[in-house]
């Protein structure tokens, strides 16, 4: 039997990593598919958590995170599609529009 | 041997996230990510939620992935992160910032792990405890989530559509 505290360290490295991913690209579509990343990593945890305490609630939040994060890819997708249709360089530090 | 099947699928999980992560083209990272998604439904399996793993397959490697290879495909991206880094300085302090995120993480996840309920025996069937679940406890938010999927979708097609 696998101990939890793994599952959770390997949760904790995959949010990690998705955050340094957000962090370090230039490429608006892949700091979106590192925030999906982290999205994932804190799924995994939560089904483990549900797990340790014997209840299937955790799963069906899972479940409505997968359904909202459905709806999050597209209306986000569409907003990088509208913004990138217009410029030459797909860079988010092109995007200083709103930054003092 | 399920210690064996936690390692190799751990392995993968953090070897496609820094893929992902540190391949410069967009395409392979969106493959490296499909490997990662597959993983984490394998890690569903491993824990007894096999619904989940099947939503998983089907939603995230399925619809959303095809959805953004589709917007790679639309923007035609490559050479965008080519030439000098303006803020190079900012962006190293990433890899420390993550590994203190990993261990903040990590540590207050086990941490809050506590000790595991007397009873705690999964149920034999779990879809079956899931849709008790989603349509007792759980039928408003359910409801809710079908008005949040129309709103996307509306939304969606008047973010896409070309100004006259």
């Amino acid at each position: 039997m696998i101990p939890e505290s793994w599952y959770v360290a390997v949760s904790a490295a995959l949010f990690a990593i998705g955050a340094c991913g957000v962090i370090i690209r230039r490429n608006p579509l892949v700091i979106f598919m590192s925030i999906e990343l982290m999205l994932n990593a804190a799924n995994l945890a939560l089904v483990v958590f549900g797990r340790r305490f014997g209840s299937v609630d955790a799963q069906v939040l899972v479940l409505f995170v997968m359904a909202v994060a459905a709806a999050e890819v597209a209306v986000g997708l569409a907003i990088i599609v509208a913004i990138f249709r217009v410029r030459a360089r797909l860079s988010v530090d092109d995007l200083s529009l709103l930054r003092w | 041997m399920a210690l064996l099947a936690f390692g190799v699928i751990a392995l993968v999980a953090v070897a496609s996230a820094l893929g992902l992560v540190l391949r410069r083209n967009p395409i392979h990272g969106a493959l490296f990510l499909v490997v990662n998604l597959a993983s984490i439904a394998a890690f569903y399996l491993t824990l007894g939620a096999e619904f989940l793993a099947a939503a998983q397959v089907i939603v995230y490697a399925g619809a959303i992935m095809v959805l953004f290879v589709f917007a790679i495909m639309v923007l035609i991206p490559g050479k965008e992160e080519t030439g000098p880094d303006p803020r190079r300085a900012w962006r190293t302090a990433a890899l420390p910032a993550g590994l203190l995120l990993f261990l903040l993480v990590a540590g207050t996840g086990i941490a809050r792990l506590g000790t595991p309920l007397p009873v705690s025996p999964a149920p034999a069937d779990n879809v079956e405890a899931i849709a008790r679940a989603l349509f007792s406890d759980y039928l408003y938010p359910f409801e809710l989530t079908s008005v949040l999927l129309l709103a996307a979708m509306v939304g969606v097609i008047l973010l896409a559509r070309r100004r006259t």
